[in-house]
């Protein structure tokens, strides 16, 4: 949906995430984009160059906030402080909605710093809904859930990850960041059909859509996050498009970053396929 | 964390199910790789490491359920190996890519990140070096000191600034009863090597490396031995690890001027703190290091009253 309850009723357009290496292109020559997505833990902090970069950036951008460090899915109860600086930075960026991961990484305090996937289980569904919600009520601002890529799954799992998916959405009454890339390589290293997920997902929660590309293994997919999206992908995000209505979409470059004019141009390829949905739905 | 159960749960019906469960995920995934980088045959109770994997991780046609979790395992010690590297390429300079990867892996082990951010991850590396000297023999003290350094690195890039005391507040309080903090962002450091001056060099040679290895023509460049930076040789050394106009600084301190700062640092009054530089400083200069030290910033109130009454 291009704008819903779930991304703040914005329509935002194609976005990319904002990275160290493009800093001084944007400060200087003030490329026009329509929204940079910022990592919420890196401008977690209490003073010095990154809030003062920040600063400068929301003064000719919008942003939005997505995060690393949430862990959903942990069965730890969500950090207070934790919750009191990523509050205070959404008064900062006035971020109109927040996405972090349907995953876990921590147990007991202890941070692995990684994107864990989640049994897949009705209890689970039933704790990380749960999390969502105290989340969404303490920042008073809409939530997205975005599927991460795995490498695992686990015999305790009741559901496939689509339907475990929806059920969390549901629960939680949240919306749900689509990451197409992350369905792709999921499917790969899982053999499930990936147009299987983006059919049965509940498409008007879609508040925002993921782009990136990966990295084939002989025996795997990872999602590295360090090339332009590869062709599959784009044809999913199509799909997902049409289905889904032209949501606001990012592309996620985050190793090997080329120079800022190529990241935003793979992002604007994008519009071929916004267009070609537009033309779909007349 | 607490000790994994001696099996994964079959079936995740509650919370505390689910709890278990990523006990024993974690404990997996943050286990030290064995010496190949792989993940470790066998699991802390000594079965073997394939049965735990395929106990509560599925196969595929291509991996086994140990494959599928050593991935896991993999990604978390070198996402873990790179941050820390960027952190302390001193440390790593000094120590070499053996010992060092010998303390990280031994450091990380015993204080896996505790912060949602791993900004924080090597904030008690200093305790760990002194809790295990024999990781860094026969270059503890240098190692040691690195450590400090590297880490008043991180604090002065993104620590809390208080609100600066004005020239006013100073000018009403009596000298005897003015009590001043230090910023948060700014550490003193009293060493005993030019430990600044080898962390230059090292940023210096890394930024060259960096540079060459993006050239175009990177792909057909011969290669070169890394250049040691050569170690510091000892001399006393006073600094100050801050921040100017958000940019790392390192501020050269006479001894004098450190031993007014230190004491300041720990509560002493200002004329209490001024005695400490002893009698052969003449007046003239401490006022000079006074206006540098308010022209950077430097002061604030103490404690948490964030500069409430030093406005």
């Amino acid at each position: 949906m291009p704008a819903n309850r779930f991304n703040g009723h914005c329509d935002y357009g194609i976005g990319i995430g904002l990275r160290v290496p493009h800093y001084s292109h944007i400060l200087s020559k003030k490329p026009v984009v329509d929204w940079f997505e910022i990592i919420s833990e890196n401008f977690m902090v209490e003073g010095g160059r990154p809030l003062v970069l920040l600063d400068k950036i929301l003064e000719q951008y919008r942003v939005v906030q997505h995060g690393v460090s949430m862990y959903f899915g942990s069965a730890d109860k969500p950090d207070r402080t934790h919750l009191r600086r990523l509050k205070s930075l959404v008064k900062r960026t006035k971020t109109p909605w927040l996405s972090d991961h349907l995953c876990w990484g921590s147990v007991d305090g202890t941070y692995t710093h990684d994107l864990l996937p989640m049994p897949y289980t009705f209890a689970a569904a039933r704790r990380t809904a749960e999390k969502i919600r105290q989340v969404r009520d303490y920042l008073e601002i809409p939530i997205c859930v975005e599927n991460v890529s795995s490498y695992a799954e686990f015999h305790a799992s009741e559901m496939t990850e689509w339907e475990f998916l929806t059920e969390v959405v549901e629960l939680a009454d949240c919306g749900i960041l689509l990451d197409v890339n992350n369905i792709y390589v999921s499917s790969k290293n899982h053999r499930f059909n990936p147009y299987d997920y983006v059919n049965n997902i509940p498409h008007d929660r879609v508040g925002q859509m993921h782009i990136a590309g990966h990295t084939k293994f002989e025996k795997y997919i990872l999602d590295t996050h360090d090339h332009p999206v590869l062709d599959p992908v784009w044809k999913l995000y199509a799909h997902a498009t049409r289905l889904c209505g032209i949501s606001a979409t990012l592309l996620e470059w985050d190793d090997k970053i080329p120079s800022f004019d190529e990241v935003h141009n793979e992002a604007l390829k994008a519009n071929e396929f916004i267009d070609g949905a537009k033309k779909a739905a007349v | 964390m607490k000790r994994p159960p001696k099996h994964a749960p079959e079936r995740i019906g509650s919370t505390d199910e689910l709890r278990l469960f990523q006990r024993m995920m974690a404990t997996a995934v943050t286990r030290p790789l064995d010496a190949n980088d792989h993940l470790q045959s066998k699991w802390i109770d000594g079965r073997p490491m394939e049965k735990v994997a395929a106990e509560f991780i599925k196969p595929n046609d291509r991996l086994t359920s140990f494959e599928r979790l050593q991935l896991y395992n993999q990604m978390y010690w070198f996402r873990l190996f790179d941050a820390i590297r960027d952190d302390c390429p001193g440390l790593l300079a000094a120590l070499g890519e053996r010992a060092f990867g010998r303390l990280a892996q031994a450091y990380l082990a015993k204080y896996p990140s505790r912060s949602f951010t791993l900004r924080n991850l090597s904030s008690r590396l200093v305790q760990f070096i002194r809790e295990r000297p024999s990781l860094t023999a026969p270059r503890t003290a240098l190692a040691l000191e690195i450590a400090r350094f590297e880490w008043a690195q991180t604090v002065a890039f993104d620590g809390e600034a208080r609100p600066v005391v004005s020239a006013a507040f100073l000018a009403r309080t009596p000298p005897g009863r003015l009590r001043l903090g230090l910023q948060p962002y700014v550490t003193l450091l009293s060493l005993r090597h030019p430990i600044d001056n080898f962390v230059i060099s090292v940023k210096r040679r890394d930024a060259m490396r960096s540079e060459a290895s993006n050239t175009p023509d990177s792909t057909v460049a011969v290669w070169k031995p890394v250049r040691r930076v050569p170690l510091p040789r000892p001399s006393s050394t006073f600094v100050a690890v801050h921040r100017h106009d958000n940019r790392l600084f390192y501020k050269r301190l006479d001894p004098a001027a450190f031993r007014i700062l230190e004491a300041l640092s720990r509560g002493s009054t200002l004329s209490r703190a001024i005695v400490t530089a002893g009698p052969g400083v003449k007046p003239a200069r401490v006022r000079n290091w006074f206006k540098a030290w308010m022209a950077l910033g430097w002061f604030c109130a103490r404690g948490n009253k964030r500069g409430r009454s030093a406005s």
